[in-house]
């Protein structure tokens, strides 16, 4: 008997082979015999092929033909997918660290003291529901330029899982933990760093994950309104193109790119896990 | 009157009710002292407030009245002097073994150099037999070596007074056992003043210098001071053919079974009666007042 791993991938495969072979067929065109169509069906062009969905083996080769050369730049409009990609991770990351620089601490203060939690709370009830790219107009107009826009909206919607984890992480810190610093004599500091910290960094590293997920949805959006470069505008501007073989690869691209970034912080909070 | 090394004066818990205006009171008139390098065991039935007098000793909690004293300072918080071992280990889970007492080490001499800091937590963990899974995290370890690293971790800080919140509580019987022997001949070699919950009577007479009765909650006071007048060193598999172990033990379980409820009302003064139940037994004079 193979292994489970061993069969789920060859499952997998059966699955991928059966999606892609009848994609492929559905998407072949109709032969229409001009011989056959009545003088009306030729007025209506009923001869003229429909735009169809490209077929996989289209898009295979455009992928191979990009990520052969994906750091290519020729033009505004005609970069390679690594080059595209490449924005867009840098506007996440940065989005995202200043939102982990802002949301950690704070999320640490909210957790430690339920003055502040009761005092901040209906502020983060109001402001977390908020679509983050209904901020860009406001951010556009504030800050003045469509890239750093781009970047605050990331901030704006990777904030909040990470405050709220944050600080649900801090204030379930056991009490019992916090007994053993206390009667260690630690500082208010040092109990924070070696024993808060550690203690609910599995539920830290959680809201980062579930962050990074939010940041890497929006982005796209987001490129697509700001325009220029990023895997968004990518997709937009092959739209527009009406390169439907382009869409489809970059639109796969980014799921592979956020699974890469997913599993990187669950490796990170593995990393970090402790049994009890 | 002689002060003692731990003091503790007239304490009493009590706790608001909620909704309305009156106190639910866990215990009152709670006066005993611990000399210097005595093994003083507290026993009584669940709900009569233990764990709440030795958050009262440990500085964790404040208690509502009463003062603790302890080397002529009164305790108004957690302190290094006073290291704790509480029931369920607390280790933190994120170290190692070595780790966690090394946690301990540095944060009672924090000048030290890394390398006499690892010295000297190795060599507690050495005294508990833990050598072998020092980089093994709680989780991998079993309760009865989570329980010896958390002794560990606190003789390591060299306390002035160890206090023990039924340290053996959750542990199989016969891995008590063997930590009970451990205890003993660390607290043999080191000549620790330990303060310690328990509600296994054998358990207290094996370990203790004096056996304090505590009766049910709510109002808990503490009845009886009972000596455990038997010679040391002692043995787990010997102390029980000692003359007046059974005389003791008999007084002990006879105090939790039948005594424990009433004996609220018959208490009335501040100090708890001295009582040696083994002098009784054989019929010899008081010895030596304790608690002169």
């Amino acid at each position: 008997m193979m292994s489970l791993n061993i069969r789920a991938a060859v499952l997998s495969l059966v699955f991928l082979v059966a999606a892609l072979g009848m994609w492929e067929v559905s998407s072949e065109a109709d032969v229409v015999a001009q011989e056959n169509l009545t003088e009306y069906e030729l007025l209506m062009g009923t001869n003229v092929q429909k735009a169809r969905v490209p077929p996989p083996s289209d898009v295979i080769v455009r992928a191979w033909q990009e990520l052969s050369d994906p750091f290519y730049d020729a033009g505004p409009n005609d970069k390679g997918i690594g080059i595209q990609l490449g924005y867009s991770l840098y506007r996440v990351l940065t989005g995202y660290l200043m939102a982990a620089m802002v949301a950690i601490p704070l999320g640490f203060l909210i957790g430690m003291s339920p003055l502040m939690y009761r005092a901040l709370n209906p502020y983060i009830q109001v402001l977390r529901p908020i679509s983050p790219l209904a901020w860009m107009p406001l951010a556009l107009f504030i800050i003045k330029d469509a890239e750093a826009s781009a970047i605050f909206v990331i901030f704006i919607c990777s904030i909040w899982p990470m405050l709220l984890n944050t600080a649900f992480g801090v204030a379930g810190v056991r009490s019992d933990w916090v007994n053993v610093a206390r009667t260690h004599q630690l500082s208010q500091l040092r109990t924070a760093f070696t024993v808060i910290l550690p203690a609910a960094a599995p539920t830290i590293l959680t809201g980062m994950r579930i962050s990074i997920g939010i940041a890497w949805l929006v982005i796209v959006a987001a490129e697509m309104l700001v325009g220029g470069t990023g895997i968004g505008y990518y997709v937009w501007n092959e739209w527009n193109n009406l390169d439907l073989t382009s869409v489809i690869f970059s639109i796969l691209m980014i799921g592979l790119v956020g699974m890469l970034l997913d599993l990187g912080l669950s490796a990170l909070t593995r990393l970090i896990q402790y049994q009890e | 009157m002689k002060k003692r090394f731990l003091q503790v004066e007239n304490l009493a818990q009590r706790f608001p009710i909620a909704g309305r205006n009156k106190s639910l009171t866990v215990f009152e008139d709670i006066s005993f002292g611990i000399e210097r390098g005595e093994f003083v065991c507290i026993i009584g039935h669940s709900g009569c407030g233990k764990s709440t007098i030795m958050n009262a000793l440990s500085g964790l909690d404040a208690p509502t009245e009463g003062v603790v004293i302890m080397d002529g300072k009164e305790v108004s918080g957690p302190s290094l002097d006073r290291g704790v071992v509480f029931q369920n280990y607390s280790l933190l889970p994120w170290l190692s073994a070595l780790d966690n007492i090394i946690f301990g080490v540095r944060a009672r001499w924090p000048k030290w150099s890394r390398q006499k800091i690892r010295e000297h937590s190795h060599e507690y963990l050495h005294m508990v037999g833990l050598q072998e899974v020092e980089h093994r995290k709680p989780g991998q370890l079993s309760g009865g070596m989570r329980q010896r690293v958390s002794i560990a971790r606190a003789f390591a800080t060299q306390p002035k007074l160890l206090l023990l919140d039924e340290p053996f509580g959750a542990l199989d019987a016969l891995t008590r056992g063997v930590i009970q022997d451990e205890l003993v001949s660390i607290c043999a070699s080191t000549a620790q003043t330990v303060f310690m919950i328990t509600h296994d009577v054998d358990e207290a007479i094996l370990l203790a210098d004096r056996i304090l009765l505590m009766s049910n909650g709510p109002e808990a006071v503490i009845a009886e001071d009972v000596v455990v007048d038997l010679p040391r060193p002692r043995k787990r598999g010997t102390v029980i053919n000692q003359p007046g172990y059974y005389s003791l033990r008999n007084h002990l379980l006879d105090f939790l079974v039948n005594r424990s409820e009433a004996a609220r009302t018959a208490t009335t003064s501040a100090a708890p009666a001295i009582i040696n139940p083994i002098r009784e037994a054989s019929g010899g004079p008081l010895p030596h007042a304790v608690n002169a």
